[in-house]
């Protein structure tokens, strides 16, 4: 039994102004909870709409957060985030990528916004729990602990930027949408009278309106020239002009002039943010079957000692073996299945089966050499 | 299925008023009754005839009832319209007559109808706008106006000064304002808004040359109001087309809303009097009650130059935000008194210009009395607001 329907709350539910939170809010006012809608403003100066499927906060889509409550028949108010999203998530990935790592904007953001800034707010406030539109799905485990499980919907599942998640705040979480197949979702929008129910998904970071991140960071961060360098050789292959622009695993975009010696392909296997060095190399070099994690956080009890378990490595990523080895705030990933194009700064996921134990935020990759 | 709670059905401690007000039997009854007739204002036939007669009274009543000739009063679509064409059309009217004339002077809490305009006129239109600086409560410092114009008085078009703030509920010293501009021959607009059914208001005896007054505000329909300003001062139009209304704003006249509008004011206008005591008296039982619940709470404007209704409160320690929602969660509704800016709700400028810091203006809560109000409203918030900002002050904390 999900845990959302067993007694009446008063619920704040996180309305973006898209179809998948409408309907959670939709679903949570039926179920008899006391819902208000909140839509949050993150950004200080949003633009009056959004194009296609990118960003989100404009004020396009606040009306139409307002315009989904007045259809649901629950108070709605805006609430202005836009310094905390600023200083916690914007902020950090700026400061992130500046130090040559890869960060996950929509993992900070609920671990620093929408599930502790809002949902302190709300808990002050009088409030219960924070509804979203998040696919994923919250069981209560015998022992009255909350589980946390990946989505019915596997393709839609979001439990990987939830994975950041302690009890405390899942006890105060609601994820109405985890039991539905997207399909469902909007012809449910539909039958509802919402309007949002053929609005597209949104992808990519909301903060970058324009889906060109590379061109964001060097507008924050302007230009620190640093050169390519072959991983085996060591030669210097090329210039560019930031290697906060870069990411590990990355193929396109290097513009190399010189092909490499065996014509294949080469990519970004580690970047050195002070000196600006890019290394590259063949895509075998990407292959890591060991990483180690930092800023551990745990659904429930901290796992101890090793876990034989699976972690997921990015949004959308597939599920590698792997054993894990708790100590403290750090955490030690041997990868059963390796994987590819791991980059610090991305968040490792815990699961186990379907359950989300924890995550950590990747520090350093390695490859055991072969026996 | 909705789960909409009828608003009507729910009661209700509308603390809003000057963000609109109900409409008065009055004015419900004359405009239903225009309704269902036909009869374009500028046609020439019997039933044109007929909706300009109704215009024109209307014209004459609201004249009467602020004491400017029916000539002067230009009907508009409301403030914001009023405001923009008094500004600019008497910006742009008096620069094409002197090209000197490129200063306007106003204050810096005056509403976004005017400051909007204003930004918009130095942006677009070469104008040097100067915000003169008002005192802790929200009144124009006066000698700051006088040193400004004397200043250079040939190169001013215009000083606009509100006549009551919608915000804090202070008045002007418009008297003031309009010797010293006069001394020089320099016109004066005046924002009426608040201030007309609440406060005397006569424009002849003001002497002024333009005023702005809006229907929703004393008890008649949105979407009318009118820009009153001297015969003998042309503004030049924001809307070009039909030449109705001197000329100065084209467009159809909506006969039923001037109808709603004139018996609105004549209304707000007799009963002034009576009803600013008993506004003011329930406003002082607000503020001393809710100041006994919640002691640090503090009175924003002037505590006696201020609009009857009006009760502006700054809560130290919470967001006005949280107040809002959790009052409205109580069937409590008042504002917050600053405007969304994008979206999202700003520091309100007019505390700002004041001397409040950001976190003063954050916290500050506007309630406003109407000719609906009673004492049962002041004793729902009485009863509401010491839990309601304790909750708030966790929630900042």
């Amino acid at each position: 039994m999900t845990r959302s329907m067993t007694r009446p709350m008063k619920v704040v539910a996180a309305m973006s102004g898209g179809v998948d939170s409408a309907v959670a809010a939709a679903r949570a006012a039926e179920a008899g909870h006391d819902v208000t809608g909140i839509h949050l403003a993150l950004s200080r100066n949003p633009q009056s709409h959004r194009t296609g499927a990118r960003g989100c906060c404009t004020i396009e889509d606040a009306n139409d957060a307002r315009r989904a409550a007045d259809v649901i028949g629950i108070p709605f108010y805006v609430w202005d985030l836009s310094e905390r999203f600023h200083d916690d998530v914007v902020e950090d990935f700026r400061t992130e990528y500046l130090a040559g790592r890869t960060p996950n904007p929509c993992l900070r953001c609920n671990e620093k916004i929408k599930f502790a800034a809002v949902l302190d707010r709300a808990r002050a406030l009088g409030y219960d729990a924070v509804a979203t539109g998040h696919y994923a799905r919250l069981e209560t485990a015998p022992d009255g602990t909350v589980e946390m499980h990946r989505a019915e919907d596997a393709a839609k599942d979001q439990s990987y930027v939830l994975g950041v998640l302690t009890q405390q705040q899942l006890a105060h979480s609601m994820f109405p949408l985890g039991d539905s197949p997207k399909s469902l979702v909007r012809r449910e929008a539909a039958a509802r009278g919402l309007l949002v129910a053929e609005k597209p998904d949104s992808h990519d970071i909301c903060f970058v309106a324009d889906g060109d991140t590379a061109g964001w960071l060097h507008d924050k961060l302007g230009t620190a020239p640093g050169t390519f360098v072959d991983h085996e050789s060591g030669d210097v292959l090329g210039t560019h002009d930031g290697a906060f622009t870069y990411t590990v695993g990355q193929r396109r975009g290097l513009r190399l002039g010189r092909p490499a010696a065996d014509g294949r392909p080469r990519y970004v296997l580690d970047i050195e943010p002070v000196s600006g060095t890019v290394t590259v190399g063949p895509r075998e070099a990407l292959t890591v079957d060991r990483l180690e994690g930092i800023s551990a956080r745990w659904c429930g009890t901290p796992p101890t000692s090793t876990l034989d378990c699976t972690v997921q490595l990015r949004a959308h990523g597939e599920e590698h073996r792997a054993v894990i080895t708790v100590d403290g705030d750090r955490v030690d990933v041997d990868l059963l299945d390796p994987a590819q194009g791991i980059a610090p700064g991305q968040s490792a996921v815990v699961y186990d089966g379907t359950r989300v134990v924890g995550s950590c935020t990747i520090t350093a990759t390695s490859r055991v050499p072969a026996a | 299925m909705t789960h909409t709670v009828d608003a009507a059905a729910r009661r209700i401690a509308y603390l809003d008023h000057a963000a609109t007000t109900p409409m008065v039997p009055e004015a419900v009854e004359a405009m239903t009754a225009l309704l269902s007739t036909t009869g374009n204002a500028n046609s020439l036939h019997g039933s044109g005839r007929e909706a300009r007669r109704v215009v024109e009274e209307s014209r004459e009543r609201i004249a009467a009832s602020i004491g400017a000739r029916p000539g002067e009063v230009v009907f508009t679509s409301g403030g914001t319209e009023s405001d923009n064409l008094a500004v600019k059309g008497l910006f742009w009217d008096r620069r094409a007559q002197d090209p000197e004339r490129m200063r306007v002077l106003s204050t810096g809490v005056e509403h976004h109808a005017v400051l909007d305009p204003l930004t918009w006129l130095e942006d677009e239109g070469g104008a040097e706008v100067e915000l003169l600086p008002v005192d802790a409560q929200g009144a124009l410092v006066v000698d700051a106006l006088a040193d400004s114009i004397a200043r250079a008085p040939a190169t001013v078009g215009l000083v606009t000064v509100m006549w009551a703030n919608n915000e804090v509920g202070t008045l002007q010293p418009v008297e003031d304002v309009v010797s010293l501009a006069h001394r020089y021959d320099i016109p004066v607009h005046t924002d009426a808004v608040q201030a007309v059914g609440a406060v005397p208001v006569d424009f002849a005896a003001g002497d002024l040359d333009a005023l702005t007054l809006t229907a929703h505000k004393l008890g008649g329909p949105y979407g009318v109001g009118a820009l009153v300003v001297r015969r003998d001062l042309s503004a030049t139009p924001l809307l070009h087309g039909g030449g109705q209304e001197r000329g100065i704003r084209a467009g159809t006249i909506d006969v039923p809303a001037i109808a709603g509008f004139a018996a609105a004011v004549e209304l707000a206008v007799k009963r002034r009097t009576e009803h600013a005591e008993r506004m003011a008296a329930l406003r002082d039982d607000l503020v001393s009650r809710v100041l006994v619940e919640v002691p640090d709470a503090r009175l924003n404007g002037n505590p006696v130059d201020r609009l009857p209704g009006n009760a502006h409160l700054s809560f130290p320690g919470c967001e006005g935000d949280s107040l809002l929602m959790l009052l409205d969660h109580r069937g409590i509704e008042c504002s917050t008194g600053s405007a969304c800016s994008a979206g999202v709700p700003q520091p309100s400028h007019v505390l700002l210009a004041m001397g409040r810091d950001e976190a003063v203006a954050r916290s500050s809560l506007r309630f406003t009395l109407g000719h609906t109000s009673t004492a049962a409203d002041v004793d729902a918030l009485v009863e509401a607001i010491a839990p309601v900002v304790e909750r708030a002050r966790a929630a900042a904390r």
